[in-house]
């Protein structure tokens, strides 16, 4: 179980992690800490393993760096859970493995608890209410089982026999 | 059902029938990254146990963004990338060859049915030669690297229908503005686009790398331009060994959306800062004086833009309030523009030319604008802070309304300067 923390449509990469942060250090451990700065200033301290990131539509738009995704499961997100996802940040965070739910979260509020299980359901534990997430195709679902597109690949090809 | 192009490269590159939709493991054909991604693809490499290039000849390494290099971070990264590329012997243009979107068709490294990706969103040009060329990820080409292939979703297709006679004074640049300004940042987020139409017959492959360059900012994963005479004249002098497949949409292709342009009356158009998509035609683009001029970058570096600007530019002079900063695309167009005269003439108006490479398109160096000035430029993107200031103004246009701009020191319609 974790706490859902909402934010609304259209979060960009540099709301997810600053740029001017990005010049000091590209280590998403040390950057972690000041996710969603610019939004929500001290987010990144509070926020606990396990928990979730519920927004609206878009999320994760803007530049395509792979550093917004490392940051988000550095923070110990369990998973993102939005209407919608901007491309790049959708295929980066299956790639790296961070869980990616697509679902109407209307009804979702701050400091809901969410739980989510192996058939695509949200439950949300506070209301007593149940989400359905859109199911993943089954590719990507595998990717995302594997742990990411490495740990996919490494397991169905390793590199001996192509 | 018929098939469109990107679904007949993807499923051959898959190696079974796949439709719009579908999630799927395709072989790519060639593999990009530059300067400006490569650290990034390098430390996503590490990720990978036993990490190897698997195909060394698939594998281009382009030095562009920054040379030469403006800082000792830079040299020691673009160090790094040499020492890569000499390890695992992957074919390198180091700096001053060009920027990876000219050499890669320049050279012949991209052709007719290939799947090709590249760690740079302007990858889509190479859409120009009638192949499925599109941007990825660091952690994406790395895996391409090391396993030869790598997940498409399967986009659907949309289908731009050019027809029309070019008008006098306009070009292909102007097309392209139209085209992103018609459609909107995200008007094509995830499609594929395929052109059709009698413009498009008429256009030549240098036209056709810039209407495909920037088709990314509409949002779209590729830009897939006809197999025609136009290619094959194109392709002929490059001498290409191996076999290359032209690819055609079936007569019964699915696409999503059609649209139709007629671009017999089209003016030469400007978008104005700080969204690509932010175009007016130039009629009602009046009196902006300008700073700086900017020629050069992936979309319209090449020879037809030196000899388009020089046309202009012969026996004129640049505004004095006007600093002119050119960057071609690659050496081999310098020595055409030297060939033709089109340099010496640039440099006689007073320009300023940079080695081939990026220059200032991306802001590292070559040329970085003054806080509250207007630039013009030819390059796709005018956000702010691109070109390393936040505080300058960036308008896109094509070469010949930007050496007609240079010369009156204002934007400036080219129309009166091609009588
Ligand atoms: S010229 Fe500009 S847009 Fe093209 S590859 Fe270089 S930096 Fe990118």
């Amino acid at each position: 179980m974790g706490v859902a923390h909402t934010f609304g449509d259209d979060i960009n990469t540099d709301y997810i992690i600053a740029s001017s942060r990005k010049r000091d250090t590209v280590d998403p451990q040390k950057l972690a800490r000041y996710l969603m700065e610019d939004i929500r200033p001290g987010f990144g301290l509070q926020v606990k393993k396990g928990d979730f990131l519920v927004a609206g539509r878009n999320f994760g738009c803007g530049s395509a760096m792979e550093i917004a995704p490392l940051v988000v499961m550095a923070a110990g997100i369990r998973a993102v859970i939005a209407k919608s996802y901007a491309r790049s940040f959708y295929r980066n965070a299956i790639n790296l493995g961070l869980l990616v739910l697509e679902a109407d979260t209307d009804s979702i509020d701050e400091g809901d608890l969410l739980e989510i299980d192996h058939s695509g359901f949200i439950h949300d534990v506070t209301k007593g209410e149940r989400i359905q997430a859109r199911p993943f195709p089954p590719l990507i679902k595998d990717i995302l089982d594997a742990g990411g597109i490495i740990p996919y690949m490494e397991r169905k090809y390793p590199r001996s026999s192509p | 059902m018929g098939k469109t192009i990107a679904e007949k490269i993807l499923g051959y590159h898959a190696g079974g029938e796949v439709k719009a939709g579908d999630f799927v493991l395709a072989k790519a054909d060639l593999m990009m990254g530059n300067d400006g991604s490569l650290p990034l693809v390098f430390e996503a490499s590490r990720r990978i146990r036993e990490f190897g290039v698997r195909s060394p000849e698939k594998t281009i390494m382009v030095l562009d963004h920054y040379c030469p290099s403006p800082s000792k971070e830079v040299s020691r990264l673009q160090e790094e990338i040499r020492d890569f590329a000499r390890e695992y012997d992957c074919l390198l243009y180091d700096c001053g060859e060009g920027i990876c979107h000219r050499l890669l068709p320049e050279n012949g490294h991209v052709l007719p049915g290939m799947l090709v990706v590249g760690a740079d969103s302007h990858t889509v040009t190479y859409g120009a030669l009638n192949l499925f060329a599109t941007g990825v990820g660091s952690t994406d080409l790395a895996v391409a690297m090391n396993w030869g292939m790598l997940w498409f979703r399967v986009p659907e297709t949309i289908r731009l229908q050019i027809d029309g006679n070019l008008p006098r004074g306009v070009f292909a640049k102007d097309i392209a503005l139209y085209i992103v300004g018609s459609m909107g940042s995200s008007g094509a987020a995830s499609h594929a686009i395929e052109f059709r139409g009698s413009a498009i017959d008429e256009m030549d492959v240098e036209g056709r790398l810039t209407l495909c360059n920037m088709m990314v900012e509409t949002g779209a994963k590729a830009a897939i331009m006809p197999f025609d005479e136009m290619t094959d004249c194109w392709l002929k002098p490059l001498k290409i060994q191996g076999d290359h497949e032209p690819v055609k949409a079936d007569d019964d292709a699915h696409y999503e959306r059609e649209i139709a342009y007629d671009i017999s009356g089209l003016e030469p158009q400007i978008a104005f800062p700080h969204e690509v998509d932010n175009v007016q035609p130039i009629s009602s683009t009046r009196g902006v004086r300008i700073d700086m001029a900017f020629l050069g970058t992936c979309t319209n570096g090449g020879p037809e833009d030196f000899k388009t600007a020089a046309r202009i530019l012969r026996e004129r002079r640049v505004h004095p309030g006007v600093r002119f900063i050119v960057s071609p695309a690659s050496r081999k167009v310098v020595e055409e523009a030297l060939a033709d005269g089109s340099y010496q003439t640039l440099i006689e108006s007073g320009a300023m030319i940079n080695p081939p490479g990026c220059g200032p398109c991306v802001g590292a160096h070559g040329g970085i604008p003054a806080d509250h000035t207007n630039v013009l430029s030819t390059a796709n993107r005018n956000f702010l802070g691109r070109m390393g200031n936040r505080e300058a103004n960036i308008y896109l246009c094509s070469p010949a309304t930007l050496a007609a701009s240079v010369v009156r020191g204002e934007i400036t319609d080219p129309r009166e300067f091609l009588a």
